[in-house]
């Protein structure tokens, strides 16, 4: 094997490496060992980052004498199916610290349920690999198996809770949907190299300038169909309560995080490299999808009782506000939407600290409802949920505003007017579903038996870090947006 | 300038002052406050007045302070004041601390002293403002400013369902003509291009036959705006048709009465209309419109008047009637003859109110003449002073010797009647000329009647109330004394300066009168209706004086030596009494027209237009779509895979679809 394709993917290996002796060890010190592992995990998540962050460094001292020749920002590996960029690395980034959060979320609640296995943390790992090879896939095939890989691993997380019915149901009506869109991806890339004769996006991309033949729009059609699935738009999202609510709580918080980055991310890179060609064919999609999913999201979640149905509709309508900065397709709207993501992903982690810390009598409380009284009873916890609930809905000087800000400044300045007037529209709408939650826990007396939430030191400072996060990043938010922009940059035909 | 920031802004820093501290002060200080403020702004104004107008020093003038700048349009805060403003800097502020120490005694049980004094105040300070300023946006700042402590001080009482609406209303009645007023301050904007007086009184006589189109046909420019104008005065000065308001105004306390609905707010039109002098004498037909209107007000406030049975309304009619005198007398050009008249109402005015409050406070509150009478043994002083208010207002005197007030102010207004009626004013001015002597006439009958039916004769209320029946303290019989001087002798003393020999002297250019050709048969040069006023033949002045006789006599007849003819009169004159009595119904015809066809508008607008359009479409329809939406939204996740599924094939089908047959 090439040095070039090791140093390329060197976080990957390593991760896919510590992930396989993981699930040895644990197989062989059994359930025991479970804390153990997820520490493990965690820590090698996060020097994964590290790696990924560091790892140009390292190596450019030594360039010379190992004769690398391309271990800068956007080198490609195993014959250009693998792409290392700015925009990769970023995501990335993101993705692996999600990981990290969704293992420390998991701890208390599978204790309590009798799941803990060693498996678990492995899992995630695998699912982590999974998205960083969709991220960095430079050709259709790797992008096939980046996005099985992490399909699979997420099918049995899904439905991790094995005696309870709700999840094994998840866990069947998401692998069955999940096959559908696999099915149609895989019919969409056959499409695609029919009429082009290859699969390496460079190639598609030289190949799709010019006037497309309708097969190519077809295949095009199919390709954003699976992944509109993947990132759970309308109208392929149909999956998404059921798998939300069914998924043991800690899942759910992964699911809602890390998959959807990465689904988005791959989904801007197919668009905007391969299919650039399209960009007339496709933004009318992503124009469709965006406005569908914010009215939708929007709407049905005003009736839900259901917390954690409620976030499932919540991500539907945040997607549909990414693909609005997808559809204006250029710099700036990756930017904003790599932003909001990023502040997303952030706000939505805490909340689901925060609802992990909901129970009562050892069961979990997931009820809208239940949250009634929490501001006398935990005021630090209601501030938080507070807090994350204002940034959602989109009041500043939170972190939830700016994402909105930016994504809705890229449409008008793009002059894509409308499809800010509806994200706007739209937003107003869904505040009611943040802002009530707000009111159930200050103004709502508690009625049957309160909530006793338990907030183990994990969930605390993940609660915690996130509410500071969200309160903070006006007055920081350089870095966050600076690297997004080189992100967003690095993906762009001419950079 | 010292002396003349001291006459305005002392009552705006007594009124702030109370105003916002006046609690933690306490009555006691709050009074002192105030009360000082005004007399030293009315010692100030004495002064002023002294250099203005009677040494013949220049015009003050000063910009304090620029107030909008916009383009073209440059408006300041300034003071100007001339012999027409030295005059009714010492009526404002004179009768005004007057009432401020009246109100010591007469306020003396109400929980809201501070909050009184301070109103009180800050209505003297808006007065002030209205009558110094330099262009017409200040002084409409100051009368929007009387308007609103006219407002507050109705509402004194503001427990009193009654005082409320009677605020309401003084308010609304006054925008119709206020909006008027703006109208024409836009349009002298327009038509001069500044509000400044100074540049509107220089263009004046170039705009006299100018003209512009509206809907089509040719409008003379300087009457529309003088009309315009006028609307703005007839609301402030209660002119017939916009006058509904003023005697309900008599729901506040009595002191307000005499202060700001007889002897100073109600007087702002006439003041108005006699600063603008330069610019109406170039509009001869609304100076008619301006005659008529006044002297129309003049008999039908007296003929109301003569049947009312409130003590204070009685007063409030006879202070209508008195500014119509004013405004006809402004109408035949004779502002000088106005503005006595309204310097010596001003005196007998607040007399004749402030004793009726004297009555009123030994009678623990009684307004009603009918439970009145006899009663003048118990309050000697307050007889005392309604009969110099009284002899004042009907204008009587003994010709070549020395007469009340009334007796000169009025004289000259009606022989300026006369006069011009004899030169340019053909009809109008004999016309107003006889409605003045009938309005005269009346005005005598309703002011005996009122002394005759409160002091004399048998007590007709319940005895306890008698028996309680004192006399007002000093405080308030006190400031009485310069008022019942000033109704006595203010005509005798003024007459030559405000509209005699050294009349030209006392205005200078504060007042523009145009000279016309004299009536044929006199000897005469051009001159000013005043002028001629002064050869018109004895009769003419004589005859006001006889019928004012006439009416005094007439009041004993009915009143003392005949006490069953009132009744037969009104029975016998049936229908005509009721219409007086019921003041020509014009309440009644205004709540018919616009006030409850307001109310069906609002509540027509409030249904459907608020509650079934905006809310029902607005907030609760977009609320209750919301809530469908959702439910709908919702239902679609029934659970089973393959509905799922088939929403992915369908929506997948859709987008080919699209694109095979439309893109």
């Amino acid at each position: 094997m090439n040095v070039e394709n090791i140093y390329a993917t060197f976080p990957e290996l390593f991760l896919a490496s510590c992930a396989l002796m993981l699930l040895l060890f644990g197989v062989k010190r059994g359930n025991d060992a479970t804390l153990f592992t997820g520490l493990i995990a965690v820590v090698v998540c996060l020097a994964a980052g590290v790696l990924l962050i560091k790892l140009p460094s390292f190596v450019e001292p030594g360039q010379a004498q190992l004769g690398v020749s391309a271990l800068c920002h956007g080198c490609k590996a195993f014959g250009g199916m693998f792409i290392n960029d700015a925009f990769a690395q970023f995501v990335k980034v993101l993705l692996l610290l999600a990981s990290a959060i969704a293992i420390m979320l998991s701890w208390g609640y599978m204790e309590r349920h009798g799941l803990e296995r060693p498996e678990y943390p492995a899992l995630i790992l695998f699912a982590t690999l999974g998205m960083m090879l969709m991220v960095s896939a430079n050709d259709l095939l790797a992008l096939y198996m980046g996005l099985e890989l992490q399909s699979l691993a997420l099918y049995v997380l899904a439905s991790f809770r094995r005696d309870h019915v709700r999840s094994s149901e998840a866990g069947l009506k998401y692998f069955v949907l999940g096959s559908l869109s696999s099915g149609m991806l895989l019919y969409g890339i056959s499409l695609l190299y029919g009429y082009t004769g290859s699969t390496g996006f460079e190639a598609l991309a030289h190949v799709l300038a010019g006037e497309p033949p309708i097969g190519v729009v077809l295949g095009l059609v199919f390709v954003c169909a699976a992944m509109a699935f993947k990132v759970s738009a309308v109208p392929f999202h149909m999956w998404t309560p059921d798998v939300y609510e069914g998924a043991p709580t800690p899942v759910t918080a992964f699911f809602a995080a890390g998959p959807k980055l990465a689904a988005l991310a791959l989904f801007v890179r197919v668009l905007l490299q391969p299919l650039a060609g399209l960009e007339h064919q496709w933004v009318q999609v992503v124009v469709f999808m965006a406005v569908a999913s914010m009215l939708l999201g929007s709407f049905a979640g005003l009736a839900q009782s259901n917390i954690k149905r409620l976030m499932a509709y919540s991500s539907i309508a945040n997607v549909g506000y990414a693909l609005v900065g997808m559809a204006v397709a250029n710099e700036a709207g990756v930017q904003a939407l790599l932003v909001y993501l990023s502040i997303y992903l952030v706000n939505t982690l805490g909340v689901f600290g925060v609802i992990l810390c909901l129970r009562r009598e050892g069961v979990m409380a997931e009820k809208i409802a239940d949250l009634a009284g929490l501001s006398k009873s935990h005021p630090l916890l209601a501030v938080a949920m507070g807090i994350f609930m204002f940034s959602l809905a989109g009041v500043p000087p939170l972190a939830g505003f700016f994402g909105k800000y930016f994504v809705f400044l890229a449409a008008v300045q793009a002059g894509m007017l409308p499809l800010a007037i509806i994200g706007v529209l739209t937003s107003c709408v869904a505040a009611y579903y943040y802002l009530r939650i707000i009111k159930v826990m200050y103004f709502d007396d508690a009625t049957e038996a309160a909530v006793d939430p338990v907030p183990e030191f994990s969930l605390r400072i993940v609660t915690g870090g996130a509410a500071l996060l969200m309160l903070l990043f006006v007055f920081m938010p350089t870095p966050v947006i600076d690297s997004a922009l080189a992100a967003a940059h690095s993906l762009m035909p001419q950079g | 300038m010292l002396l003349d920031l001291a006459a305005v802004f002392l009552p705006l820093l007594g009124a702030l002052v109370v105003g916002l501290f006046g609690r933690s002060l306490g009555d006691r200080a709050s009074q002192l406050v105030t009360c000082a403020g005004v007399l030293a702004a009315a010692v100030a104004s004495v002064l002023i007045f002294h250099d203005v107008a009677l040494s013949g020093g220049d015009t003050h003038a000063w910009v304090l302070a620029n107030w909008i700048t916009s383009g073209d349009f440059k408006v300041n805060w300034g003071l100007k004041i001339d012999t027409l403003t030295a005059v009714m800097l010492v009526v404002v502020n004179g009768v005004s601390a007057m009432v401020h120490i009246y109100s010591i005694g007469y306020m003396s049980h109400d929980k809201g002293v501070p909050r009184f004094m301070a109103y009180l105040s800050l209505f003297t300070f808006f007065m002030l403002m209205l009558v110094t300023s330099d262009n017409l946006l200040q002084m409409f700042f100051g009368w929007e400013g009387v308007g609103l402590s006219s407002y507050l001080l109705i509402n004194f009482w503001y427990e009193k369902a009654s005082a409320n609406s009677a605020s309401i209303k003084a308010f609304l009645v006054n925008r119709v003509g206020d909006f008027g007023f703006m109208l024409g301050i836009f349009g002298c904007y327009l038509a001069f291009g500044s509000v400044q007086f100074d540049v509107m009184f220089q263009k004046a006589p170039d705009l006299m036959q100018s003209s512009f189109s509206f809907l089509g046909a040719s409008v003379p420019t300087l009457t529309t705006l003088c009309l315009l104008l006028f609307v703005g005065a007839m609301g402030k000065s209660a002119q017939l048709g916009l006058h509904t308001w003023l005697p309900d105004a008599m729901e506040g306390p009595t002191p307000v009465s005499a202060l700001i609905h007889a002897a100073t707010m109600v007087t702002a039109g006439v003041f108005m209309v006699a600063r603008l002098s330069p610019v109406f004498e170039f509009a001869p037909d609304a100076l008619a419109v301006v005659a008529v209107v006044g002297a129309l007000t003049a008999i039908v406030a007296a003929s109301i008047g003569l049947t009312q049975f409130d003590i204070k309304r009685v007063i409030a009619y006879s202070t209508m009637s008195q500014l119509g005198y004013m405004f006809f007398a402004l109408g035949m050009s004779a502002y000088p003859a106005a503005v006595f008249h309204l310097m010596t109402h001003a005196f007998f005015k607040s007399l004749l109110f402030l004793g009726a409050g004297s009555v009123i406070h030994a009678l623990s509150g009684e307004q009603d003449m009918r439970k009145m009478g006899g009663i003048w043994r118990k309050i000697p002083f307050t007889y005392a002073y309604m009969w110099i208010g009284s002899l004042a207002l009907a204008g009587i005197g003994i010709p070549g010797v020395m007469g009340m007030a009334g007796f000169y102010s009025k004289d000259i207004i009606l022989e300026s009647a006369f006069a011009a009626g004899m030169t340019h004013h053909q009809a109008f001015g004999v016309t107003a000329y006889v409605l003045g002597l009938i309005a005269a006439f009346m005005t005598a009958f309703y002011s005996w009647r009122l002394l005759l039916l409160t002091f004399h004769g048998t007590f007709r209320g319940d005895h306890h109330t008698l028996e309680h029946a004192h006399e007002a303290p000093w405080s308030m019989l006190g400031p009485l004394v310069p008022l019942a001087l000033g109704a006595i002798l203010a005509g005798k003393f003024g007459y030559d300066l405000f509209v005699g020999e050294a009349m030209a002297e006392f205005w200078r250019d504060s007042i523009l009168t145009l000279s016309y050709f004299p009536p044929r048969e006199t000897h005469l040069g051009v001159g000013t209706t005043i002028q001629f006023a002064h050869h018109v033949s004895d009769w003419v002045g004589l005859l006001p004086l006889v019928v004012a006789l006439a009416g005094i006599f007439m009041a004993y007849v009915f009143y003392v030596w005949a006490p069953s003819l009132p009744g037969k009169c009104a029975r016998g004159l049936g229908a005509l009494y009721r219409l007086v009595f019921n003041k020509y119904y014009f309440d009644e015809l205004y709540n018919a027209v616009f006030v409850r066809t307001a109310q069906r508008v609002g509540k027509a607008l409030w249904t459907t237009g608020d509650d079934a359009i905006i809310d029902g479409y607005g907030p609760n329809g977009v609320a209750a779509l919301a809530v469908r939406l959702s439910q709908r939204a919702s239902a679609l996740e029934t659970g089973y895979v393959y509905h799922y599924a088939f929403a992915m094939v369908i929506g997948l089908a859709g987008f080919v679809t699209w694109f095979w047959f439309w893109a």
